[in-house]
């Protein structure tokens, strides 16, 4: 793969022309002033080397109003510069709606893919063009970064807690993704491609590869096989919650505080469940760590969303 | 080896127990000199190892768990071991002493105890080495380093840990020597910029280094009790060791700078002839630096999963942090107006000091942008960035402090032709080694990667060619040095006719620096680039 000929790095996300933008703008300022820099220097050198006859006398050793102009100019500019990359980096993380969800698990040395129709892949992404897209990271071990160069795009994929970004494709092709985090032996190695395709190709895509079930259908079937329905569902015998349009309700809990059910609420419930204890019941729950994959919790917060509710 | 020039420090004894158990802070700072020395070309050999490796995509030279291993080892022993004490412990034991007219540091027993912890240290690190090493990179971050490396994670954390314990007790030294032991007349607006620096540089080692050592700890601890500090399983998060590991090793990078600074400073003056330019805007900018440095340290998680607000405050004050920075840069540019100029070893090494201090900050601007962060971060391009910033200045400037003091230190002259030599060859080969990898890093190469794009390998053959020019650069000081020590003609007692006290004594100085105790009468830097200089 030779994404890079002429050593141009393809721009291929609204992302990557946003923070393009910045960079070369940053990349004319810095230059001009380094030169001016190095040519006052070079200048400076060679008229005041001790051999050149030069006027030295009333030599300064100081002039506040310069010192202050200089202190106050740079300052002015660095303002801007972290202003336009803050706004620009706050759009990574805006509210992603109408965008599409992908799932991404790190895992020594991988990166699995799951999409919401059920669709997996290992070491490649699917998206489409000029669709916005949802990526949600989570990890199997240690800390890893999902990292596109042809996006701009780069994520830690943190243990305990999902991470996300939002992001749109402008550029058909094949770019490489790579994991920035160092994480183990192969940290090199795990990547893989990331192929943006046009909305119908991708479509066809999903729909190959045969007959499977969606995100939500594999999370129903989780929820038998881990035993929650046991105890979860409606006609249970034991007193647990029923989870029906649990996703994006207030929670109030034991200890007074009120959370709102999302996707880390719900993880955690999973596999701490004695943090955030339902008020009015008791703490009886086992953890599921070690029995329930990074994989099955996604697939069961889709279950859980498929009864109802709402984005929180 | 100065046998002709009796009554200094070197004459004080020749016996190896009369160095190992001496207590004067110019000896401690030529023990220390000896043991940074044998630590950088270990660090070196790692790095060397490292640009051969990536000299083809493929790795094919070294085991990808090899390769790990010495960009751990590198990263450890060039910060802990190299970096951190270089200026500070031998430049600054030998010469803030001198340098404010007193006979010795507040605490000389804790100055030699601080050698012992420090060799301790070294021996942890080592022995951890010779072991098999460690791969955890010099960060340890978790939850890798506490769950999931077979190495040797902790006795590479008690090295370090132990290590600390002798930046400390500099650190406590240099405070207490700056405030107590300053000459009649040194007034604190009178101090050289160096002191300024190394004072500055004491406070972050006293109030950040215990930082490190809590870390670590419990970085240990999790590792052998899994008490549940940094593993989510138990309800610990792992972001907050890196939380913990930058507060202290953000402000470790002005540990390292702040005293390049001063050391360029005295230079620039003295070869440029010319009081330095700005000299209380100096001495407030390094009080800056090193406090503004305590706050940025969240510009290492930008794409951690931490706040977006956070981020955004991190990302404002690590701008802020680079104001005192550019300042710098100005006044050193304007120190040389009207200056008379000569091109001597030191003044080399300085003007290149100054410009990749420059190359390097810049870059840091666009680190410190969130959304260019983004792309850049954990990429090539902070590799090249901190190695502007850490081998560019840091090490540029410890080499021409080296070559500046020399003369005073060991009462001889070096070759000034092969000085003015090394100084070009270094600047050149690191140029070549390290801009490409800016050019690697906008490409979107990461970092710690042993193996590559093929497409990427033209500019990873350039960086170590470069590399092995750097290399030359680095042991040709050994040779002319070394050759000096035995061979060099006398150099007086101030062989640049620079001003400040440590050239008002012998060169090499007697054992309690001054005969009489010095009094301070004018600002520093008092000089005329009118009045003529044999």
């Amino acid at each position: 793969m030779n994404e890079r000929a002429g050593w141009v790095l393809p721009a291929a996300s609204e992302a990557a022309q946003r923070v393009d933008r910045i960079f070369f703008v940053l990349l004319a300022v810095t230059s001009v002033v380094a030169i001016a820099i190095a040519v006052v220097i070079v200048v400076f050198c060679i008229r005041y080397r001790r051999s050149a006859r030069a006027d030295r006398s009333n030599a300064p050793a100081g002039k506040p109003w310069l010192e202050y102009t200089w202190t106050a100019a740079p300052m002015a500019i660095f303002l801007g510069f972290f202003a336009w990359g803050a706004v620009v980096y706050a759009g990574f993380y805006g509210h992603a709606d109408g965008a599409m969800p992908i799932f991404v698990v790190g895992k020594q040395w991988m990166w699995r893919v799951e999409h919401p129709d059920g669709r997996r892949e290992i070491d490649e992404l699917h998206v489409p063009l000029g669709q916005k897209v949802r990526l949600v990271f989570a990890t199997e071990d240690v800390i890893h970064s999902f990292y596109v160069p042809a996006f701009r795009m780069k994520q830690d994929a943190v243990p305990g807690r999902y991470t996300e970004v939002t992001l749109t494709p402008t550029r058909l092709g094949t770019y490489e993704m790579h994991c920035t985090e160092y994480c183990g032996t192969d940290h090199a190695r795990m990547g893989g491609r990331v192929i943006v395709m046009r909305p119908e190709d991708f479509a066809r895509w999903l729909a190959e590869g045969g007959r499977r079930s969606s995100m939500a259908a594999r999370g129903f079937a989780a929820f038998r096989r881990l035993g929650c329905s046991g105890c979860h569902d409606p006609r249970s015998t034991v007193h647990a919650p029923d989870l029906t349009g649990l996703y994006g309700r207030t929670v109030h809990l034991q200890d007074g505080r009120t959370v709102v059910a999302d996707d880390a609420y719900i993880r955690d419930s999973i596999l701490l469940p004695k943090r955030d204890v339902v008020a009015g019941f008791d703490p009886v729950m086992p953890s599921f760590q070690g029995q329930a994959s990074e994989e099955d919790i996604l697939d069961l917060i889709a279950y859980l969303k498929s009864t109802g509710g709402r984005e929180p | 080896m100065s046998a002709t020039l009796p009554g200094s420090y070197l004459t004080q004894g020749y016996t190896l127990g009369s160095w190992l158990a001496t207590r004067d802070h110019k000896r401690i700072g030529i023990l220390y000199a000896i043991a940074v020395t044998l630590f950088f070309f270990l660090g070196g050999a790692a790095a060397t190892l490292i640009r051969l490796e990536l000299a083809t995509p493929a790795g094919d030279l070294v085991s990808a768990d090899t390769y790990n291993k010495l960009f751990t080892v590198h990263g450890v022993v060039m910060v802990w071991f190299f970096l951190i004490p270089s200026i500070p412990a031998t430049l600054g034991n030998f010469l803030v002493p001198l340098m404010i007219g007193a006979r010795e540091v507040a605490f000389p027993r804790l100055n030699i105890l601080s050698w012992y912890i420090y060799v301790l240290g070294g021996l942890f690190t080592v022995a951890m080495l010779v072991e098999g090493g460690v791969d955890t990179g010099w960060t340890f971050y978790t939850p890798f380093s506490t769950m999931f490396s077979n190495t040797h994670v902790i006795a590479a954390a008690a090295g370090v840990f132990i290590v600390g314990f002798s930046s400390i007790l500099t650190g406590l030294n240099f405070i207490v020597t700056v405030h107590r032991m300053r000459a009649p007349g040194m007034t604190w607006f009178r101090l050289p910029l160096f002191v300024w620096a190394l004072y500055a540089t004491s406070l972050i080692l006293v109030l950040a280094t215990p930082v490190l050592a809590m870390t670590l700890t419990l970085m240990a601890l999790e590792r052998v009790l899994h008490i549940g500090i940094f593993d989510p399983a138990l309800g610990g998060d792992p972001l907050l060791f890196q939380h913990l590991f930058w507060f202290y090793s953000h402000p470790a990078v002005y540990i390292m700078v702040l005293p390049a600074m001063g050391v360029v400073s005295e230079i620039i003056t003295c070869f440029a002839r010319k009081r330095i330019f700005g000299y209380r805007f100096m001495a407030y900018a390094i009080l800056g630096i090193a406090a503004f440095g305590f706050l940025v340290w969240g510009h290492h998680m930008f794409v951690s999963g931490q706040s977006v607000y956070a981020g955004m405050v991190f990302s404002m004050l690590s701008f802020m942090v680079a104001v005192p920075s550019a300042i710098k840069v100005f006044n050193w540019t304007a120190t040389l107006y009207k200056g008379s100029i000569v091109f001597s070893a030191p003044m080399l090494y300085a003007l290149g000091f100054v410009g990749l201090f420059t190359i390097g900050g810049m870059t840091g601007l666009y680190l410190a942008t969130l959304a260019v962060d983004v792309h850049l971060t954990d990429t090539y391009f902070v590799v090249a960035h901190f190695h502007y910033i850490m081998v560019g200045g840091a090490v540029m400037a410890y080499l021409g402090g080296i070559h500046y003091w020399w003369p005073k230190i060991t009462g001889r002259l070096y070759s000034e032709a092969w000085g003015r030599v090394a100084a070009l060859v270094i600047f050149f080969g690191f140029n070549l080694t390290f801009f490409p990898q800016y050019l690697l890093g906008y490409l979107g190469m990461p970092r710690r990667y042993h193996e590559y794009a093929p497409d990427l390998q033209l500019l990873n053959v350039l960086s170590s060619g470069g590399a092995s020019i750097l290399a030359v650069g680095y042991l040709l000081p050994l040779a002319y040095l070394g050759w000096s020590l035995f061979k060099g003609p006398p150099a007086g007692r101030n062989p640049w006719h620079a001003k400040g006290l440590e050239w008002t004594t012998s060169s090499p100085p007697p054992p309690e620096n001054f005969r009489e105790v010095p009094v301070v009468t004018e600002a520093p830097y008092a000089y005329d680039p009118e009045e003529p200089v044999r």
